[in-house]
């Protein structure tokens, strides 16, 4: 992938609004070499999804999010791929990730209320075969979410309006 | 006894010659109005990389409030002198070659007090940025003039510089990538200069502070030239690459004697640059260069979209390389520089500077800086064509 190729994908993940003549004219480019270039990602799952990062908590919504150190025993055959899968099948579960250190897997679930996500995890997470331990931890404040500081202070322009 | 004491005949001369900065006009015009879109500062939009300003608070947790060295910390010195090298292969010794400064402010008038005697002529390529003719003029000297041309693209020629130079030619400035014009100049072209300036002896004032915000091409160090080290003084500082201006924190890098006579104002003037932006700055050189990459990445995106801009609003605008300056022409609209930015600031509420605020040549021109987020830059943009399509037809 070229150095411009990049930046294409790097000014559609800050703002994937922005449009293909703009781009184009952005980087130098032809515009319907971008727009090929885009609908080639898209179709190769390169470009998965455009996504809008929503502060609901601003709204009042008062979901639930935790974060589940979750302990597995590996799979013959299939590692810890599978046992991932049947616990990122849930839509209850937001993200799962492979870890190094103490635990396997960080599970991000969300729910109505604690009692929610808690029953979550010691009905369906902790029951599940070759699960040996989940520990849960609710997360109490977010501050910055994919690389997006959440109720940052709006920080104006404080440079003088003319200078040399 | 009293009769009223006109003080200001009690200035001295040379400041009172000085004559206003026709910035500042605007500044009193654009302050007084509302929603406007700026493209008059000179100055990034970034702020300071997070480590840069994170290292600084940590130093003043440790106390590192006291003067430096007036040559400045040896710790950044010989920071500069590796990245000096690194970048362009010319060697400067740490301990008597390099001193650091307010900014390139400072350094620029140290370096003219350092080597003019009075009546000394500084030839100036104009347009530039605004300083270069008054530090001349307070330490004694005369400015010449040379006006550079759209043409050449705002280039010094080798002819122009002869034509400029007399007997009394002390020095001449060198300032690319350029404010306000964003020209870059190339290796071999600098090299014919060079030529000139080694026949008629010349000292070389380089001001290189845009050296990082070259898009186009390599940026090629005046003092890397062969036989050109020892009579430039090379200026350049943190302000654009590091998004630092006001730290107020550049450098001087030149020959143990023109170094040391500037050491020996520096000293009674300034004593030492602040010692929290020093640390700052070697931050800045230590760990700075990913997030100087990015910034420049997206100044060379919004660049682009600005000249596409101009040139479909169908005005002529040659290609600026380097900076975050883009200098139209606007000579098609039938208003001076003057007149349309003032025109545009009261029509459609957006500040560019004029031309002629970086001298005479700078005349049918105005200056905009690209230092603002693309969403403005394209507000700006439709705003400047409305106003514009209305004068073209």
């Amino acid at each position: 992938m070229t150095q411009r190729e990049k930046q294409i994908l790097e000014i559609l993940e800050n703002d994937s609004r922005t449009g293909a003549e703009q781009i184009a004219i952005m980087l130098g480019m032809d515009v319907a070499e971008v727009r090929a270039k885009i609908a080639e990602w898209e179709a190769q799952k390169i470009i998965i999804k455009y996504n809008t990062i929503v502060n609901w908590e601003k709204l009042g919504d008062d979901t639930v999010t935790a974060m589940i150190e979750v302990k597995i025993a590996p799979q013959r055959d299939a590692g810890y791929d599978s046992l991932a899968e049947r616990i990122y099948r849930y839509p209850e579960v937001k993200s799962v990730l492979l870890m190094s250190g103490g635990y396997d897997l960080a599970v991000l679930i969300e729910g109505q209320s604690l009692k929610e996500v808690a029953m979550f995890v010691s009905e369906k997470l902790a029951t599940i075969d070759g699960v040996q331990s989940t520990g849960t931890h609710f997360v109490l404040k977010k501050y910055k979410m994919g690389g997006v500081i959440l109720n940052g202070k709006h920080e104006d322009d404080k440079r003088l309006v003319i200078t040399p | 006894m009293n009769a009223v004491t006109n003080w200001a005949q009690r200035l001295s001369p040379v400041v009172r010659n000085i004559p206003p900065s026709g910035i500042r006009r605007f500044f009193d015009l654009v302050a007084e109005m509302k929603g406007v879109i700026s493209l008059g500062v000179g100055e990034p939009d970034f702020v300071t990389p997070w480590s840069i300003r994170e290292s600084c608070i940590y130093s003043l947790e440790k106390g590192m409030t006291m003067y430096t060295s007036n040559y400045g910390l040896l710790e950044l010195r010989e920071a500069i002198a590796r990245n000096i090298y690194g970048d362009f292969g010319v060697t400067y010794d740490p301990r008597k070659e390099i001193v650091v400064t307010v900014g390139v402010s400072e350094a620029m008038d140290l370096a003219m007090r350092a080597i003019l005697s009075p009546g000394d002529e500084v030839i100036i390529p104009e347009p530039c940025y605004v300083s270069y003719s008054a530090c001349t003029a307070l330490a004694g000297g005369v400015p010449v003039p040379v006006a550079t041309t759209a043409e050449n693209e705002f280039r010094l020629t080798p002819r122009q510089l002869e034509a400029a130079i007399t007997p009394k030619t002390k020095a001449v400035i060198i300032a690319y990538p350029s404010n306000p014009t964003g020209a870059t100049i190339s290796g071999p072209e600098l090299a014919a200069l060079a030529k000139i300036i080694e026949q008629y002896d010349l000292i070389v004032i380089a001001d290189e502070i845009y050296d990082k915000l070259t898009y186009e091409g390599q940026h090629t160090c005046f003092s890397s030239l062969p036989g050109m080290r020892d009579r430039t003084i090379l200026l350049n500082g943190f302000s654009k690459a590091y998004a630092m201006t006001g730290w107020r924190i550049g450098y001087a890098c030149g020959n143990p004697d023109f170094i040391g006579a500037m050491v020996k104002i520096h000293q009674y003037t300034m004593l030492c640059a602040p010692i929290t932006a020093q640390m700052a700055a070697l931050e800045a050189l230590r760990n700075g260069k990913g997030a100087m990459e990015e910034m420049v990445k997206q100044y060379n995106q919004r660049r682009k979209l600005m000249l596409h801009g101009f040139r479909q609003m169908g005005l002529d605008c040659f290609e600026p390389r380097g900076a975050f300056y883009i200098f139209p022409s606007i000579e098609k609209t039938g208003l001076n520089c003057e007149e349309f930015s003032e025109a545009l600031l009261k029509e459609a509420n957006v500040a560019v500077v004029p031309g002629t605020a970086f001298g005479q040549p700078g005349e049918g021109h105005i200056r905009c800086s690209y230092a603002a987020s693309v969403k403005q830059l394209n507000e700006a943009l439709e705003r400047i064509a409305g106003f514009v399509s209305k004068r073209l037809s």
